[in-house]
């Protein structure tokens, strides 16, 4: 096996380009697919037999969710990736993720608690998949913070890398935080391996909404990430080429 | 697949959930669009500075060649 797509990678020139022949793509079909998810989700998916229409938040709450921990998992690897090899691009995505990621966890958060105060009767409870959820946003805040408190990019970088990379041990304990204690939370509705608990009318507009905003997470970050290459590499000669 | 509600006023109401499912969508888009406009600045921004960054770079360059000669 070839590494050359792995350096090609860590090419800021090359992932300039790259980027931003992707976003349009990745761009469009996120809309076609959130739109066409959502719509089947509120019209087309039949109502829940406990909870009614209520049911139909889950068509922004489990992809804002998936969102929330699947770009906890990106940066941390790209700050891992950044650490390890000193790859500048690597440090850029990793800090391209972070605002995006915190969004959604805010998002994922927020459609919890709207579901929660109809169904439990409370907006929040100290229950273990929403503290860790919750934690899953304090560290992101963390992560940005830390990254804004240093004028020096190449330390700014490194400093908050490792911040990334540590607070990744949170991101099975979120997943399995409705397995390993005693939660108010109901368990998944999807599963990679078993039989998923959802019945398929209700499965296939979660799984197109999903498959959207995971493209529409790609489309942001690659413009993000054009941003943050050009902010370590402004006295480049490619960034001439590329401006021009 | 069909259509789950008999009229639009039904649409809205959404069973009785409508005061919990429609916040919950409308915050979602206000957030991708959100992102859009924000991820968009910037990389406006990024480009903003490198063009000047490449400017005071010329302006310097013109200055040290014309003090050479």
């Amino acid at each position: 096996m070839t590494w050359t797509w792995f350096h090609r990678l860590g090419s800021s020139p090359y992932v300039y380009r790259l980027a931003g022949r992707l976003t349009p793509w990745f761009g469009w079909a996120a809309l076609l697919l959130i739109l066409a998810g959502l719509a089947a989700g509120l019209a087309l998916a039949p109502a829940d037999y406990q909870q009614g229409d209520g049911f139909r938040i889950i068509y922004v709450h489990v992809p804002a969710a998936w969102l929330s921990q699947m770009i906890y998992a990106w940066m941390a690897v790209a700050a891992a990736v950044g650490l390890i090899w000193r790859i500048k691009v690597a440090h850029a995505a990793a800090a391209a993720c972070a605002p995006v990621g915190a969004s959604f966890t805010v998002v994922a958060l927020a459609t919890g608690m709207l579901w929660g105060k109809p169904m439990w009767g409370t907006y929040w409870v100290w229950d273990p998949r929403l503290t860790t959820e919750l934690l899953t946003l304090f560290i992101y805040l963390g992560y940005m913070g830390l990254r804004s408190s240093f004028d020096d990019l190449q330390r700014a970088d490194r400093a908050s890398a490792v911040l990334a990379v540590v607070g990744v041990v949170n991101v099975p304990i979120v997943k399995y935080s409705v397995v390993w204690w005693n939660s108010l939370h109901q368990g998944s509705s999807l599963s990679l391996a078993g039989k998923d608990t959802i019945a398929t009318p209700m499965l296939v507009p979660l799984l197109v909404s999903m498959l959207g905003f995971t493209l529409f997470f790609a489309a942001v970050v690659l413009v993000r990430l054009k941003g943050e290459v050009l902010r370590r590499e402004r006295q480049a000669s490619w960034v001439r080429e590329a401006l021009s | 697949m069909t259509i789950q509600f008999q009229s639009f006023d039904q649409f809205l109401a959404m069973g009785r959930y409508g005061a919990y499912v429609w916040p919950a969508y409308g915050l979602t888009l206000l957030t991708v669009g959100l992102n859009l406009w924000w991820a968009r600045r910037l990389l406006a921004r990024a480009k903003l500075d490198a063009r000047r960054r490449l400017a005071v770079q010329d302006t310097g360059a013109r200055q040290a060649m014309g003090e050479g000669a």
